[in-house]
């Protein structure tokens, strides 16, 4: 298999008046990996993921994300990738049925196409019996997994999961990873942006970002034997320095607090 | 001084929230409720708090009734609730100026409980609440809940959402509290912050799961754990699971933690199979469980 | 004691913070008086009115110019023929058409009779109303110039005499409405909002477990807003008496007092809606919904109760609005006393003692 980059980051930077929130940063995704983005609040991090799925335009450097410039083509981005954030998932007051029929109609699928899938993803999922039940009666457990098949309903290349497994209980959560596995096995690409360094041993790499900067990219593992640690909790530990007390000036509130 | 639960149940109409729960925290402790979001943490936490009446049973703080003396429980207690809640429009000095008035005492008063958590703060103290990153609006938040020098506090999920620094930080806060001869009920989704906790509840759809020490409840673990790993993670997953001695499989990170239906087995033969299967680099050795491992075999 | 001032400090601090809600508390009462007494009015001034004179004789001559020498109108146009008028009134710029007929001064002289036709443009029904009673009166006036020579055996001359509001000012009318709009407003909704923001932001709950009681919470939550009411209440009064040259005929002490009342009835509905309502956003839809629309519609402040469906006339009894509309009018316009106004004051405290007991009935000292 051709190891092939689906994300292509080089000198990446975003400043908001004085202020840099992300710093010439540079990093490669490739086909299938499972990428972590980690960094504490205020790091940079959603700034960054914002430039890459199309949303904000960068200040300067490069970037190309699916084989697309994030310059000039964002569209085409956004239709190749699939985004899941924790906050945001799925309507609450529309069935099972209805959030992925909704879904899929956004991303332009044909009708058949959507019937096809939907039916696919509820058997997969066991969700049978609740199919037509509304998404908020549902368990966050459930809810999370669902979200996650439905951001790959359209079969996109990247998908970005914003802190996906905060909250969930162990062993809901490892299903969720195994459902990431499973799909990296298939060639997407996921690109998990979090600052729950437990998420991060799932990853099979990571990049620590800390006010602005990637300070550390590398597999979990050889990371941990660089600072001779145990866990990524204290790879993080050894690199944040004392995060700053507040959030930067100029950035508007909580723009990267989640 | 402690705190006293049993047999206590509350549902929200159709929902049953927490079931026949008891527990005891006994003075001067600091006991953890170790659960994923929606356990029912923060309804024993309110029922605690005297801010939710329980349908049955009945539950005890510092000595005083929940239900029939909740006055006298609202002056001795410090709350803290999930997402900090301060006046993100007052600045740090004001809330908790504004937070010491209302439970009768001063800043000065009670200056040495809060002084090594809030000189962390004070730089800031003429900036708002809602400015502060979250690290900082947690120290906040704690300074206030423990303004008024309460014998029991209550902290429902102080770290969520918080960075690992600070979340460590907040940790040595809690030891440092503790030796001041505070008792603390703290809860988290964490599961690795268990083990900071004297005596810890897991807690999973309103129902305990167990209590004791981190120490006893690791070590109650019925099984051995292996750490398997291989050079593809998601076949090894379906590997182990077809493998027909397999108890439970969990990923862990860059490994997956295994155990076995028998009580001795060969590592060899484990490692044979997945060859068959057409994994390379496997790497199995013993390992020690940890909370969530113990989490996991409980709620099974 | 201390405690408490804490508490009200808290909520000054809040108040003067948030400057965008500051602007909208000052700003808005000034623009909507100031909205009301020039812009919007009932009265005619300046219509531009177009004349077709069949005769073009010394009568029609002598009734035009009285016309135009009015201010209430202007002749915009000469027409020639009849179908030029509907043309002018779908122009747009004509609201009153005055068709004279062939041969008027010799009608009037040889038959006593000549007819007038006044086409008005009714899209607008009010003010359609008032330019057919304008013309109407300067018609009669001029009839009665001319019979002065004559002697009529009977006559009658109704004199009128419009009272407490001679001119007819609008804005009189207005005032005493913006002024309840504006209390009832800045009272009900800003409480219910700021007491609903602390349930969101979750402080309720450490309000709750501590010390304060309930009551001290909602007397500190409403008192800086008794204090903003009363200066938004003078700077209404003020405004329409220098600028409007509205009258204060009654006493000033008395119209204070009464308002202080209004304040307090629109609080306590504040905190009412906010045991109701869990957000800020649904304090604000009820505040806007539940007590702006009725104070609009029903309290007599734009439309007549007594020109309304009886049903909505019983209805209007319990919008504490209307009562205190009536009262501000007697105080300021009549300069009644207490002696006039006792019965619309006891409602008003009534109303205010009701929604208090149901608030406090209804406030929760737990979360549920």
């Amino acid at each position: 298999m051709k190891e092939e980059n689906v994300i292509e980051v080089n000198q990446l930077t975003k400043t908001f008046g004085d202020f840099t929130a992300v710093n010439t940063i540079s990093f490669e995704v490739k086909k299938g990996e499972i990428f972590g983005f980690l960094g504490a609040n205020g790091a940079g991090k959603t700034t960054a993921m914002k430039m890459l799925i199309g949303i904000s335009k960068p200040s300067s450097g490069e970037a190309t994300v699916a084989g697309f410039d994030v310059y000039s083509q964002p569209e085409s981005i956004k239709k190749n990738i699939g985004y899941m954030s924790q906050k945001f998932a799925l309507y609450d007051d529309l069935t099972v049925k209805e959030n992925i029929t909704f879904f899929g109609g956004i991303y332009g699928l044909p009708r058949k196409k959507i019937w096809e899938k939907r039916e696919q993803l509820i058997s997969e999922l066991g969700l049978e019996n609740i199919s037509n039940k509304l998404v908020g009666s549902l368990p966050l457990g459930w809810k999370q997994k669902l979200s996650f098949s439905v951001s790959l309903l359209h079969d996109p290349k990247i998908v970005f999961l914003d802190e996906p497994t905060g909250g969930v209980d162990p062993i809901t959560r490892r299903q969720f990873w195994e459902m990431i596995y499973k799909a990296a096995d298939q060639g997407t690409t996921i690109f998990v942006t979090t600052h729950y360094m437990d998420e991060a041993e799932y990853c099979d790499r990571v990049s620590i970002m800390v006010e602005g900067k990637i300070e550390a990219l590398d597999t979990p593992k050889k990371l941990k034997e660089q600072f001779k640690v145990d866990s990524m909790n204290d790879v993080f530990l050894k690199l944040a320095r004392i995060p700053s007390p507040t959030l930067p000036k100029g950035k508007g509130e909580n723009t990267d607090c989640n | 001084m402690g705190i006293s639960l049993s047999n206590i149940s509350k549902s929200y109409k159709k929902v049953k929230a927490v079931q026949d729960i008891s527990f005891k925290v006994n003075p001067g402790e600091l006991f953890g409720l170790i659960g994923p979001d929606g356990a029912g943490k923060t309804t024993i936490f309110r029922i605690l708090t005297t801010l939710l009446i329980p349908d049955k049973g009945t539950a005890t703080v510092a000595g005083f009734d929940v239900v029939k003396d909740f006055k006298a429980i609202r002056k001795a207690v410090g709350y803290m609730p999930g997402r900090f809640s301060l006046y993100q429009d007052l600045t740090v000095e004001e809330n908790l100026t504004f937070f010491a008035t209302i439970f009768g005492t001063t800043i000065e008063e009670n200056y040495d409980l809060i002084e090594d958590i809030y000189v962390q703060i004070e730089p800031f103290k003429d900036r708002r609440a809602g400015k502060l990153s979250g690290g900082m609006k947690q120290k906040l938040a704690l300074s206030c809940a423990l303004i008024h020098k309460p014998k029991v506090l209550f902290l429902d999920e102080p770290t969520t959402g918080v960075d690992p620094v600070s979340r460590k930080e907040f940790w040595e806060m809690l030891k440092r509290l503790q030796k001041k001869g505070i008792t603390i009920l703290v809860s988290t989704p964490y599961m690795d912050e268990a083990a900071l906790c004297d005596r810890i509840a897991l807690i999973q759809g309103g129902e305990i799961l167990e209590i004791d020490t981190p120490e006893a409840i690791v070590s109650q673990f019925p099984k051995t754990i292996y750490n398997v790993g291989a050079d593809n993670m998601y076949k090894l997953i379906q590997s182990l699971q077809q493998y027909e001695h397999v108890y439970s499989v969990f990923p862990f990170g860059e490994f997956v933690h295994y155990t076995d239906q028998r009580d001795s087995f060969e590592m060899a033969d484990l490692q044979s199979y997945l060859e068959k299967e057409g994994l390379t680099d496997i790497n199995i050795e013993v390992t020690h469980p940890n909370i969530e491992d113990a989490f996991m075999e409980l709620a099974r | 004691m201390k405690r408490f001032i804490g508490f009200i400090k808290k909520e000054f601090y809040h108040i003067f913070r948030d400057r965008r809600s500051l602007f909208i508390l000052f700003g808005m009462p000034i623009a909507q008086i100031l909205l009301f007494g020039f812009a919007i009015t009932n009265e005619i001034n300046n219509v531009d009115i177009a004349i077709l004179d069949h005769s073009k004789d010394a009568s029609t001559e002598e009734i035009i110019n009285k016309i135009s020498a009015s201010k209430y109108f202007t002749v915009k146009q000469i027409l020639t023929r009849e179908a030029d008028i509907e043309t002018a009134f779908k122009k747009g710029k004509i609201k009153a058409v005055l068709n004279f007929e062939k041969h008027f001064s010799r009608n009037l002289i040889k038959q006593n009779q000549a007819t007038i036709q006044i086409i008005t443009d009714a899209t607008d029904p009010n003010t359609a109303n008032s330019i057919t009673n304008y013309i109407n009166a300067i018609l009669q006036n001029y009839q009665q110039e001319k019979n002065r020579a004559i002697v009529v055996e009977y006559q009658i001359i109704p004199q009128t005499r419009m009272v407490y509001n001679p001119e007819l000012k609008s804005v009189f009318m207005f005032v005493p409405g913006v002024m309840t709009i504006i209390l009832m407003l800045v009272s009900a909704m800003m409480t219910s909002i700021s007491i609903t923001r602390e349930k969101e932001l979750g402080t309720m709950e450490i309000l709750l477990v501590s010390p304060l009681k309930p009551f001290q919470v909602i007397i500190g939550k409403v008192v800086p807003y008794i204090f903003l009411s009363v200066i938004n209440a003078a700077v209404i009064v003020l405004l329409s008496i220098f600028i409007f040259k509205m009258p204060l005929q009654g006493s000033l002490i008395l119209l204070g007092l009464e308002s202080v009342l209004f304040i307090i009835t629109s609080l306590a509905l504040g905190i009412l809606i906010s045991t109701i309502a869990e957000t800020q956003q649904s304090a604000m839809m009820i505040s806007l919904m539940g007590l702006m629309l009725p104070v609009i519609l029903l309290s007599g402040f734009i439309f007549p109760i007594s020109s309304m469906p009886v049903a909505l006339q019983v209805i209007s009894n319990i919008i504490p609005a209307k009562w205190f509309i009536i009262i501000i009018k007697g105080i300021m316009l009549k300069g009644v006393g207490m002696a006039f106004i006792w019965k619309e004051t006891l409602i008003l405290m009534g109303m205010t003692l009701f929604f208090i007991g149901l608030s406090v009935k209804k406030y929760k000292i737990r979360l549920e």
